[in-house]
């Protein structure tokens, strides 16, 4: 028998959430609600020092006076905002010196999400800081790092131990004024990385963080700093999975990237949260503030593979500041059942001679609505600066959408800015095609998809290619015809 | 401070609704109705404001802060020959030319032969159109508050309805002289035009200025396509500097019906097109080009909607913008396909050079798409002039002025080459080259 769209449809339909497991750990949780003293409780529990504290305080009080932003091409019941713990962090705190201390149950966890610690510490030559809800676990390869000079850490144990650093850093790329959910991550955020790589050094692996939603009803904050002194190259990799629950949980995270002159940043993530059941019904909210700052010559590049979450709204940006300065942006979204993602881009060209490149893969099946919301914007001041965008989706089915919203501004005669995007399906005759030569339709959807998202996947460090090809076959098994 | 001054011309045209009512005295109860409904949508919409959306590039501010004045009492009258180089005089045309708003006799001319190329005031006063101004008048303009604007103080305009199996014989102008002997000026034209099926007509409209007195023309021309038929439209816009335009046409096409407008737009203070096509059948042709070529402060914004609602349909857009000194282009251009249009093949282009450092471009071009087995594209460029090309044209002896004017002319020559009447290429042609500062050194 053929295997038929139907078919393909049933088994997709019933495919669970693979990694949709949650882990009994007893957790230290905050009451529901926000309001000063929750914001402060934060901040101690933290042992921050009182400048954070006030930082915290600001952001709050700033977040109280601010709205929901609404103008995303996005649907969804809004979180009540005072119906969430804002802090929650695994019970046992020890400093694990090896990895026999760590709690046997957050191990298998990390067994069932294919990160074994010391398999990786062996293999792939990745430094892990693994975030367990929010507080940082385990960090590794810390004592290689530490001999070039470079500090990976917890964002909280920055705090405490380079307070200079992220005093002089945090909150210079994302104002913590920024946006609603840059405010109110700000003020709560529990914890996150912070990554700081000395002037010329090349760090000599792939720094990597899995983000992990835990506890029921707890929102994650995380907050992320990556610093690159004059002339140096970090490639960072971020990657997610979280247990399925029938709430919908909220994650309003911020990334913040400082490229100073003729560093290089490359940022990755592949975001795989729950995404909900085949009815919609549950799977993460997902409000992300990422930008990045290049100054003279610097290049910062945003590859990300989206397949997660029941709301994405997410922009990583750049702001070209310096002359000679590089942006990209490689993205991949993938919708399936009733998700939605409104994602994108910001290109702000300040400098002279400044590039960017967008390229922008959306795949949408189900029910699903796929976006993609992008500025390029040429300052007055961008003398020669080149911009190229393309813009490609993929539909399957009839009961999907897929929408694109460039905006284009440009204010200097000497810009250049090419735009171009284009909507398919994948073609009966390719299907047919790869029928004759033997290859059944799930194969060649996968084949045809592949190639699809290859400008992509390319990009993406060894690592995670692997994983983001194995979760595009997942996500999109038989949505086709 | 701008705000007062915006609510004030709100103020007035709402406190001036009355009156103007009161002078009406047709017989079309249906019409108060409208209008008094339209006014009370008005007051609560009011003018766009730069928070919208829609209107995130464009600000009606500065042109909505003038004391408008709303009547003009008397008819101005105006010779032939001063408004003869308005017109496209070479071909044999009839001719709808409104003056302030109020209709012109002596320098049109209508007819009643098979089809009604006359004005909007007889059609909604007269019973033998009632049926046609029932159907279709206020039925396709959305609720906003510019159309609402128009639609309350609806009185004049063009009304054209040709039947079934005709071709229109000659095309159609419908020009608005403005001559601003009261100072400034609002005028509100309101087209309806209805084509039946099978038939073919094709309209030059155009908007003009006589004086330096600042002017606002709020028009809403709606435009129904019936099955097969043909509208050929053509906006000329090359107004004074001292002349702002808002533009609201809305086109419903039934199956197989094809509907071009091209606009050009070469002049004005500020030009707002809101152009929407409704393809409410099968297999339609909808297309759209625009020409922009500005300098000063002048600010042109075209903002097109395409609903693809039934399979099978085409839509082609094409905007080309020339923008030099301190000029601000926007293109909003929205392509939505509903989950019913499968086969659709939609096509948007957005090519746009800047001359100038201080000129500004602001291009969004959307797609909103529902269906999976459609073909949709869209490519938007925003550049300089090719200098190996203007080196190449100099190496040839052509000074570098003219060079730069002939690939200009050459960037801009592929939306003239779908124009269908010789004689509006033509005096297109020589617009833009008078525009660009070049005699071209070829026949046009």
């Amino acid at each position: 028998m053929a295997y038929t769209e139907d078919d393909l449809k049933k088994e997709l339909e019933t495919k669970e959430y693979e990694y949709g497991f949650y882990t009994d750990i007893e957790s230290d949780t905050f009451p529901v609600g926000l309001n000063e003293d929750i914001v402060r409780a934060i901040s101690k529990k933290k042992e921050e020092p009182e400048w954070m504290t006030e930082w915290r305080l600001e952001a709050y009080r700033h977040w109280e006076t601010m709205e929901e932003p609404e103008w995303a091409n996005v649907h969804y019941e809004k979180p009540n905002f005072q119906n969430i713990s804002y802090y929650s962090a695994p019970n046992k705190k020890p400093k694990y010196d090896s990895l026999d201390e760590v709690d046997p149950e957050l191990l298998d966890t990390f067994k069932k999400l294919g990160i074994s610690v010391d398999e990786q510490k062996k293999l792939a030559g990745v430094a892990v800081d693994v975030v367990m809800d929010s507080v940082s676990v385990t960090t590794t390869f810390k004592k290689t790092l530490a001999e070039k000079g470079i500090i990976f850490c917890s964002i909280s144990e920055a705090i405490r131990e380079h307070p200079e650093l992220v005093k002089k850093y945090i909150g210079s790329v994302v104002p913590k004024t920024d946006n609603f959910y840059a405010a109110l991550n700000s003020a709560v955020f529990s914890d996150g990385s912070f990554c700081y790589i000395p002037k010329g050094v090349r760090c000599p692996m792939e720094l990597s963080t899995y983000f992990r939603i835990n506890q029921a009803g707890t929102g994650q904050f995380e907050r992320t700093l990556v610093v690159a002194e004059p002339g140096s190259y970090v490639s960072y990799l971020e990657g997610c999975t979280a247990p399925m629950r029938d709430e919908n949980q909220l994650h309003a995270a911020v990334v913040e990237l400082v490229a100073m002159d003729d560093a290089e940043i490359k940022y990755s993530t592949v975001q795989n949260w729950f995404p909900g059941n085949k009815d919609g019904k549950g799977g993460v909210f997902n409000f992300v503030t990422k930008r990045g700052l290049c100054e003279k010559g610097a290049k910062i590049s945003w590859t990300q593979v989206e397949t997660g979450s029941a709301v994405t709204w997410k922009y990583p940006s750049c702001i070209l500041k310096g002359d000679n300065s590089i942006g990209e942006f490689y993205s991949i979204a993938v919708t399936n059942n009733y998700q939605q993602a409104d994602t994108g881009t910001k290109m702000v060209h300040l400098g002279k001679n400044t590039k960017s490149t967008i390229i922008s893969k959306g795949i949408s099946a189900g029910h699903s609505q796929n976006s993609y919301r992008g500025l390029v914007q040429i300052n007055g001041r961008a003398q020669n600066a080149r911009n190229f965008s393309q813009c490609d989706s993929l539909l399957m089915g009839n009961e999907c959408g897929a929408h694109t919203f460039p905006y284009i501004e440009v204010k200097n005669k000497s810009g250049q800015v090419e735009h171009e995007a284009t909507t398919s399906k994948i073609g009966e005759d390719q299907i047919f095609y790869c029928n004759q030569r033997g290859i059944d339709t799930e194969k060649a959807i996968a084949l045809i998809v592949n190639g699809f998202s290859k400008e992509v996947l390319n990009k993406l460090p060894m690592e995670f290619a692997v994983e983001a090809q194995k979760l595009l076959e997942i996500s999109l098994e038989g949505s086709v015809g | 401070m701008t705000k007062e001054l915006k609510m004030e011309l709100k103020e007035k045209l709402v406190s001036s609704f009355l009156a103007f009512e009161e002078e009406y005295t047709g017989a079309n109860d249906d019409l108060h109705k409208i209008r008094n409904q339209a006014i009370k949508d008005f007051e609560t919409m009011g003018f766009p404001s730069r928070k919208e959306e829609d209107y995130k590039y464009t600000s009606l501010k500065s042109i909505l802060k003038e004391d408008y004045s709303l009547f003009p009492k008397k008819e101005n009258a105006i010779e032939y020959k001063d408004i003869k180089k308005y017109l496209i005089h070479e071909i044999d045309t009839y001719d709808l030319v409104f003056i302030d708003g109020i209709y012109s006799s002596h320098l049109s001319s209508t007819t009643h032969d098979k089809i009604d190329v006359c004005l909007m005031s007889s059609a909604l006063n007269k019973d033998l159109y009632k049926p046609v101004i029932d159907n279709y008048f206020n039925k396709l303009a959305p609720k906003n508050g510019l159309n609402s604007l128009n639609t309350a103080f609806t009185k004049e305009g063009a009304f054209i309805h040709i039947h079934k199996n005709t071709l229109a014989d000659k095309p159609i102008q419908i020009i608005n002289f403005s001559t601003g002997n009261e100072s400034s000026i609002l005028v509100q034209p309101r087209n309806l035009i209805v084509v039946d099926e099978n038939s073919h007509c094709q309209i030059i409209e155009r908007h003009q200025s006589l004086t330096e007195h600042p002017v606002l023309t709020n028009s809403v021309t709606e435009i129904f396509a019936d099955k097969r038929a043909i509208v050929d439209y053509y906006k000329i816009q090359n107004d004074k500097l001292s002349a702002s335009l808002i533009d609201n046409t809305y086109i419903e096409q039934q199956s197989e019906s094809f509907c071009s407008v091209h606009t050009f737009s070469l002049g004005g203070k500020l030009t707002r097109n809101n152009l929407n096509f409704y393809q409410r059948g099968e297999r339609i042709d909808s297309t759209m080009k625009g020409v922009t070529i500005i300098e000063g402060k002048q600010h042109v914004d075209h903002n097109t909607l395409v609903h693809h609602i039934e399979p099978n349909c085409e839509s082609h857009q094409d905007y080309k913008g020339i923008f030099d000194e301190r000029s601000v282009g926007v293109f909003n251009g929205k392509v939505v396909v509903e989950k019913e249009a499968q086969k659709t093949n939609a096509y948007q282009s957005n090519n746009n050079v800047l001359l100038n450092d201080k000129a500004t471009i602001n291009s969004k071009p959307q797609l909103e798409i529902f269906a999976d087995d459609v073909k949709c594209s869209h490519g938007c460029t925003i550049g300089q002039l090719d200098e190996e090309a203007l080196f190449y044209l100099q190496s040839r002896g052509i000074p570098r002025k003219e060079a730069s004017g002939l690939l200009m002319y050459a960037f801009a020559n592929n939306v003239l080459e779908s124009v269908k009447i010789p004689e509006i290429k033509k005096r297109i042609n020589k617009l833009i080259a008078h525009k660009l500062g070049v005699e071209l050194g070829f026949n046009l």
